[in-house]
């Protein structure tokens, strides 16, 4: 088999809905059918502690012979009831734990509870701090996606080179987020109403560098592993989803988006100041793992436009609402649910007050948990290596499933 | 998207015999909700999911609310001896179990319309039904609600404890859930579980 590489170039050329069909298809031959070998169903417990889960997480597998017949997912092995503990706390109290949340993103995760706060007290977000949070969700996003495909290509059998490869870039947005917010990971850098602390001299050229060198890498990327044969070999055709079961089970995401449903809430809500940017959203023709890893690879693309502007046209002026208070936060009884695009999905948080300083009820919806609600569907029929790419290609966080 | 009264009307219209409540909302005024009673609430969500310019596709985040029960005191003016004063009277108002769903819709592309449905109350009638044969990905979530809230969903393929393990009793999001002093049910126990237990112990004593 000869496959041509398509090479450092984007091989989607215009974004559309069939625009996998330009990647050569690579077609599995049919399973040899064994014949009934009277062989007995068998059972593996798949983790907890197992490299490819990504963490803590178990899946019961039934197996016939080397195909999955039944596989449910097991969770709760990090739960520690992160909406108890919330409910416990004031409202701000919670905003360095979303960083634990899904702890490779935890400025997204930070965007989103705050959005919610101010949609329930009423508080406005000013311009420069739009912007920020723009660009920090933006990388964000690149450095999960980055992660995400290495972390495949690990499963995959490609050990060490792409992760490290990822790795290195991951840790250029990482020294970003340090200066700015102090932290590494847990940034905990939003706050109802703008940001923490205003941006150190030089960010906004050390970020510009950043950007304009990461389309280098992601050629790089791409030369390495868009048209590898053992990529396509392994993600083309396997853990398919269909468009309406995506739907019918809440995906979101990149993995909604794979299935070939164009919905990006960036679009749809335009929350913060999404609508002022132009950017595509990347559809998928077959919902395979392949299509879940292209789409990744052009949102990244997308976003790197996304940042070049939101670098340039970022104003001067304040980055606080002055009517946000930090102590005795308390806002009037009533209930809101804000979402954001976050890089795995919809992040969403709902909270219910009862006009004290804690939240009554605070609630996150997890796109990881709700994502994995078609892990059998997709397993089923497969083999056992390839569950493990499916899991990967889902793109979990157990500190946001199990919360 | 149509006004909430409007969704209200066409659900009456469609699903004869079922009540449909606007709930307001306080802090955001376009995320008010419908509270649906639960005998017809699979109707109306089938309703919701298949009418073509509503076509609710997605149920986006599905989650419970623990109500507990609550006393309002109210001051009532009586005759006592001849005299008129104020006497307080309280009122028990019983607490009840809440499931929330956010809607929206990926075709359409609108949202979030709010749906709630209520238990009786918070001890022995606490059976909701399940909107999982509706809408697939509230299976997690409705078993999230089972596990942490106790509300038990009529017509779920899989209810089971999600992220507590089976032998659990309890739930957790209650707002009257007590911890208990040790996870780990040591025979005898010593230190900070022993500290907690004896504490327990003395509260209970004086209640």
């Amino acid at each position: 088999m000869s496959l041509t590489s398509t090479g450092a170039a984007n091989p989607f050329g215009a974004l559309s809905a069939n625009g996998t069909e330009s990647v050569q298809r690579f077609s599995r031959s049919p399973k040899p059918d064994p014949g009934d070998l009277g062989g007995e169903l068998l059972e593996v417990s798949m983790g907890p502690h197992h490299p490819s889960t990504h963490g803590v997480f178990r899946m019961d597998v039934v197996l016939d012979g080397e195909t999955v017949v039944k596989l449910k997912p097991v969770f709760g092995y990090l739960h520690r009831n992160h909406e108890k503990i919330a409910e416990n706390t004031s409202y701000l109290g919670s905003m360095p734990y979303t960083d634990r949340l899904d702890y490779l993103c935890s400025m997204t995760n930070n965007w989103a509870y705050a959005l919610s706060v101010e949609k329930l007290a009423g508080l406005q977000v000013p311009e420069r701090a739009q912007y920020i949070r723009v660009i920090t969700a933006e990388l964000t996003r690149l450095l999960n996606h980055t992660c995400l495909i290495g972390f495949l290509l690990q499963d995959m059998g490609a050990l060490g080179t792409p992760m490290m490869y990822a790795f290195r870039e991951r840790e250029k947005i990482l020294d970003l987020f340090e200066s700015l917010s102090g932290a590494r990971m847990m940034c905990n850098y939003m706050r109802f109403g703008g940001c923490r602390c205003e941006l150190p001299k030089h960010w906004l050229e050390q970020a510009r560098q950043v950007v304009e060198d990461f389309p280098h890498f992601l050629d790089e990327f791409e030369a390495l592993l868009t048209g590898n044969e053992i990529l396509l070999a392994r993600s083309q055709g396997v853990g398919v989803l269909p468009k309406d079961l995506a739907i019918n089970a809440s995906i979101t995401g990149p993995m909604l988006r794979a299935a070939g449903v164009g919905y990006d809430i960036r679009k749809v809500d335009n929350y913060g100041i999404y609508e002022r940017f132009e950017f595509r959203v990347p559809i998928g023709a077959h919902g395979d793992v392949f299509d879940r890893y292209m789409v990744r690879v052009l949102e990244m693309r997308e976003s790197l436009g996304i940042l070049r502007k939101a670098l340039t046209d970022i104003p001067e002026g304040p980055i606080m609402d002055p009517k946000s208070k930090l102590r005795g936060f308390k806002p009037k009884a009533g209930e809101a649910y804000g979402r954001i695009e976050g890089p795995k999905g919809e992040l969403g948080f709902y909270l219910i007050s009862d006009g004290s300083a804690n939240p009554f009820r605070y609630r996150v919806r997890p796109p990881s948990l709700i994502n994995l609600t078609v892990l059998e569907d997709m397993c089923l029929g497969h083999n056992v290596a390839d569950v493990v790419i499916i899991l990967g290609s889902v793109d979990i966080v157990l500190g946001e499933v199990d919360r | 998207m149509l006004s909430l009264d409007q969704i209200k009307l066409r659900i009456e219209q469609a699903v004869p015999g079922a009540r449909v409540e606007l709930v307001p909302n306080g802090a955001l005024a376009d995320q008010a909700s419908l509270w649906l009673d639960a005998a017809h609430a699979v109707e109306c969500a089938r309703f919701l999911r298949e009418t073509p310019d509503l076509s609710f596709d997605y149920a986006s985040n599905v989650t419970g609310v623990d109500w507990p029960d609550t006393t309002v005191k109210t001051k009532v003016k009586k005759v006592v001896e001849g005299q008129e004063t104020d006497v307080e009277e309280s009122v028990v108002k019983p607490g009840f179990l809440e499931a929330v769903y956010h809607l929206y819709s990926m075709t359409r592309k609108h949202g979030p319309l709010v749906i709630r449905l209520r238990t009786a109350n918070r001890t022995d009638s606490v059976r909701l039904p399940s909107f999982t044969p509706v809408w697939r990905g509230a299976e997690f979530q409705e078993r999230e609600i089972f596990d942490l809230f106790g509300i038990v969903f009529d017509g779920h393929p899989d209810l089971r404890r999600l992220l507590m393990w089976d032998g659990f009793q309890d739930h957790p999001m209650r707002k009257d859930y007590v911890e208990p002093d040790d996870y780990e049910y040591e025979p005898t126990p010593h230190d900070e579980v022993l500290e907690k237990a004896q504490s327990r112990a003395a509260k209970e004593a004086n209640a």
